[in-house]
């Protein structure tokens, strides 16, 4: 598999993603610096963590105008795998590639700590080697974490299974107190309606060793693989849904 | 020609800054204050024939830019 890291300026989670990709999983990754036209043929692209743009105007707002942007649309509207992670998200949201708002933190504060995060939907290339219900300790680091959408589009995004992880409690339930960051729902992470794209605040790939304090998040990159391994033998992962671009639920 | 661009959050999504304003003015001894809504405010400078046309860029900056319209509303001044 070959990996494509975009780089915005203030992404800061981009070598960590590309450590993960190359020595955690030996595979082949690239960073793609947001000014470039061209992902360099890769498998999966994935919108890192940090503060593109440092954050001006609104999360993601300025990054979703990157040259770069235009070639994830197109990758993804071919039904290639794109995960944003945590800024990453908030990009796509921005983008209008999935569905939704960021809002700041309930509480207004910058959470950074170790939470449970429960996969509820395991039919996305970003999930595919997780079980159902299976819960996964991963890292937050936002300050704009808090999702929103209208009533109508929650209840769309619930109907169509695109909720991918939500915050839980311990015990797995999706708890007020487990809720980081005032998200409707307890989301912590969607998809489109194809499922080919998915968005999700906490850090996976801050979570891929056990020296780091959890490597739960490698269910995340190892469902990657996975798909890559399916793709090849069913052609394109995301066509077995279907459906039409997100782009205009926004 | 200058056009004002006010954003604000839409009156059904949570500020949760507004609040954490008025919670500060409370402390203060503003009791009167109700409630604060916190928002965005632009000032374009822009170089347009006329009002109208002003206020057309200054309205189609504020769709593609300057508001996210899933959370915020503008509303747009242009003075000479």
């Amino acid at each position: 598999m070959k990996f494509a890291v975009v780089v915005f300026p203030g992404s800061n989670c981009d070598h960590d993603t590309h450590y993960v990709a190359t020595q955690v999983l030996g595979h082949e990754a690239e960073l793609v610096w947001h000014k470039d036209t061209s992902l360099g043929g890769a498998d999966v692209v994935i919108l890192p963590g940090g503060f593109a743009h440092g954050d001006y105007l609104r999360t993601g707002a300025i990054a979703r105008f990157s040259p770069i942007m235009k070639e994830v649309a197109r990758f993804a509207a071919e039904g290639g795998p794109v995960l944003g992670i945590c800024n990453g998200f908030q990009v796509l949201l921005e983008a209008g590639l999935l569905p939704g708002a960021m809002l700041r933190n309930r509480h207004l504060r910058f959470r950074c700590q170790f939470l449970d995060v429960r996969v509820e939907q395991t039919d996305t290339p970003f999930t595919l080697a997780c079980r159902p219900g299976q819960s996964l300790r991963m890292p937050i680091a936002h300050g704009d974490g808090n999702y929103y959408a209208e009533p109508d589009v929650i209840a769309r995004l619930e109907r169509n299974r695109q909720v991918v992880f939500r915050y839980v409690s311990p015990a797995g339930e999706a708890t007020e107190d487990a809720n980081p960051n005032g998200s409707v729902h307890n989301i912590a992470g969607i998809c489109n309606e194809r499922r080919n794209v998915v968005g999700l605040m906490p850090h996976p790939e801050r979570a891929c060793e056990l020296a780091v304090g959890s490597a739960d998040g490698l269910s995340v990159f190892e469902s990657i693989l996975k798909s890559g391994r399916q793709s090849l033998v069913e052609g394109a992962f995301a066509t077995t849904t279907g459906a039409a671009s997100s782009a205009a639920a926004r | 020609m200058q056009a004002r661009v006010f954003v604000t959050l839409k009156p059904s999504v949570f500020d949760p800054q507004g609040t954490t304003v008025a919670e500060a003015l409370h402390t203060l001894g503003y009791a009167a204050v109700r409630d604060v809504r916190q928002g965005k405010y632009f000032e374009l400078e822009i170089d347009a024939p006329s009002a109208d046309e002003a206020r057309r860029l200054a309205s189609e900056a504020a769709d593609k830019l300057l508001s996210n319209p899933v959370i915020e509303s503008y509303r747009i001044e242009v003075a000479s």
